[in-house]
């Protein structure tokens, strides 16, 4: 151990037995230091989460074809399964852009059921194959009405291969079971972090086989059931481009030329981040003035404390102790302030994003958990420049503290 | 040993106090007299090496405090700070014994200013000297004013010091304690065969300092 950290050791020690010894100003701080901590650190872990989950679902998507409507909503619903579509498409329409010259890879999917809140959702082996999730059980579903689950939906329904369940209509839980419909679990899919995790995934004849099912009766004809199997529908595509190019032209050929609209998921995230983003900055702006607040308190505490330790601290000059010393008993009083509420700001960050993740069920949106992204970095950092900032002029006033002060002061312990 | 010629002082302002000249031996008792805002704080000060004089030559358990000119004020500084660990202990009038630290602490706080490893047996060792081993871990508030009296000499004494410099050391106490104050000042700077220096306007002191030593010197200041 060098001589600068035998030195170091004690003072730190020091400083720790004069904070604990005023447990109400120490409790006041933290309190204060570790609710603006946590409530940014609430921030940095959502916003993370949530433009960790956009890049991640949106990876090789270029454009999303389906119903007019609200472009964002249609995004919302068709790449990241948050809000409910725009409507539907005829198949017809969306089979003739898999010949397109500008369309690399097409995905069709149909929604409109739900298992326990998560999303149904008929498609081919592609839409797996492009998350590059695996299975972690069984197989791909081989016919209608077998399904794969997504981790999460696995997880929290506890259904194994070979269970049986039936799907509810709607896309959020209370709406009407298909109960005659009962899909059959013949896989589950590994964790992939993406939004494959909190859905259930089977074949699109599987979503055409429960609605139609409704709507016919075992009188209609064969000519009625061949009308109905002519005006399939599905909800949305999926589609990368062969080339970048095709962002300029093919939005343009799908608006003006047919009766779907084109999104651009990078535009419509863009545009809601930049919404969502006028929240944010009142959130930063609070924990702002939370952290302001926390500074002044750290000031106003240390100040006092300096100021009526003077003659104790002149008390340790007289002893011996050069004034850097006892600069650095301050010094080191801030060090375990931000130390600790940092420990605090911390926990009580990961705890309030776990609780809001439960409280808004956050789980079947943007599966947000327990995780330290390199961006928390800044919350012992901004512990480290509150603390030491409103510090300075306490350790600056402790620096100065002159002797004669102690031999003036009379009477007393 | 303590050793002045034609010392001085000058306040900020531009006051100056003039110190008489002193030649006390290693182990002598020196009274400084005066009223209140006669200098007495100040010749402390200047024997602790906390202020520097304007004129005049200082020596002060081997050491020159003034009249040579030393190296640069910065390292000058910091061999001070260790010189005054070692050569000088301190008897404030108010005691400053750390309200939030126990006697065991309050000891060892002395240790740590002065950059010296804490060591409780040596604690132990000048508290048992002084008749107060058994309060080491008892909180000042929880001190009589003899007791607490007590443990700041001890921390006093706690690094050997070669002078003992109190303030005020009985202006407080009623007359008994004052007496018992004095005698354990004496006795123990004899023991630890330490210089004493007693800066009082307490005239209880200077006949307790005439009965119990008497070849003590005094040095009269003048506001």
């Amino acid at each position: 151990m060098s001589r600068a950290q035998k030195s170091l050791l004690p003072t730190a020690v020091w400083a720790w037995r004069f904070l604990r010894a005023r447990p109400l100003g120490l409790a006041l701080n933290l309190i204060l230091l570790s609710l603006g901590l946590a409530s940014i650190t609430v921030l940095l872990l959502i916003s993370q989460r949530i433009e960790r989950a956009f890049e991640r679902d949106l990876a090789g998507i270029d454009v999303v074809v389906g119903a007019k409507g609200s472009p964002l909503q249609l995004i919302l619903s068709g790449v990241f399964h948050l809000d409910t579509p725009t409507g539907n498409v005829p198949l017809a329409a969306i089979e003739q852009l898999r010949a397109h010259p500008q369309v690399a890879k097409l995905i069709a999917l149909s929604l409109g059921d739900n298992f326990r809140g998560f999303r149904v959702v008929g498609t081919s082996p592609a839409y797996v194959a492009h998350y590059g999730a695996t299975l972690a059980q069984g197989t791909l579903w081989q016919a209608p009405m077998q399904a794969v689950l997504g981790h999460a939906v696995a997880t929290a329904s506890g259904l194994e291969l070979g269970d049986s369940f039936v799907g509810s209509h709607g896309l959020g839980t209370g709406g009407a079971s298909h109960g005659s419909a009962p899909y059959t679990v013949v896989g589950v899919l590994a964790p992939s972090s993406s939004v494959l995790d909190r859905l259930v995934l089977t074949a699109t004849a599987s979503v055409w086989q429960v609605h139609e099912d409704q709507n016919l009766s075992s009188t209609d004809s064969a000519e009625d059931r061949a009308a109905l199997i002519a005006e399939r529908d599905i909800t949305l595509a999926l589609i990368q481009y062969t080339t970048p190019l095709a962002a300029v032209t093919f939005p343009r050929f799908i608006n003006t030329t047919t009766e779907m609209q084109a999104a651009a998921p990078a535009v419509e995230v863009a545009r809601l981040l930049s919404l969502v983003g006028v929240g944010a900055d009142v959130l930063k702006a609070l924990s702002g003035v939370l952290l302001l607040t926390a500074a002044l308190s750290v000031f106003v505490a240390m100040w006092s404390s300096v100021r009526e330790r003077r003659a104790d601290l002149a008390l340790l000059r007289m002893l011996g102790a050069p004034p850097q010393k006892v600069a650095g008993l301050l010094l080191f009083e801030a060090l375990w302030l931000a130390v600790l509420a940092t420990a605090c700001g911390l926990l009580l960050g990961q705890s309030a994003a776990a609780g809001l993740t439960l409280f808004l069920n956050l789980e079947k949106s943007f599966m947000i958990s327990l995780s330290w992204p390199i961006d928390l970095w800044r919350v012992p950092a901004l512990a480290l420049a509150v603390a030491l900032g409103s510090a300075f002029l306490p350790i600056r006033e402790a620096y100065r503290i002159g002797v004669l002060e102690l031999l003036q002061s009379r009477s007393g312990l | 040993m303590i050793c002045s010629q034609s010392l001085a002082f000058a306040y900020a302002g531009g006051a100056r106090l003039t110190f008489a000249d002193v030649n006390l031996p290693q182990g002598g008792v020196l009274w400084l007299a005066g009223p209140s805002g006669s200098g007495k704080s100040t010749w402390l000060a200047l024997a602790a090496g906390l202020l520097n004089p304007c004129a005049g030559r200082l020596d002060v358990a081997g050491r020159q405090l003034a009249g040579v000119s030393g190296p640069k004020p910065q390292a000058k500084a910091a061999d001070l700070d260790r010189w005054r660990a070692s050569a000088i202990g301190f008897l404030p009038q108010r005691l400053h014994l750390s309200p939030s630290l126990s006697v065991r602490h309050n000891l060892a706080m002395a240790q740590w200013a002065a950059g010296q490893p804490e060591n409780p047996a040596l604690a132990r060792t000048v508290l048992a000297r002084l008749g107060v081993d058994t309060l080491l871990d008892r909180m000042p508030s929880a001190l009589s004013g003899g007791q607490a009296q007590r443990v700041a000499l001890a921390r006093a004494l706690l690094l050997k010091p070669k002078v003992i410099l109190a303030d005020e050391p009985t202006a407080s106490l009623d007359d008994a304690n004052a007496e018992a104050a004095g005698r354990l000042l004496v006795d123990s700077a004899r023991q630890a065969c330490a210089t004493l220096v007693v800066a009082s306007h307490d005239a209880r002191l200077a006949h307790l300092l005439a009965h119990v030593t008497p070849g003590f010197q005094t040095l009269r200041l003048v506001p």
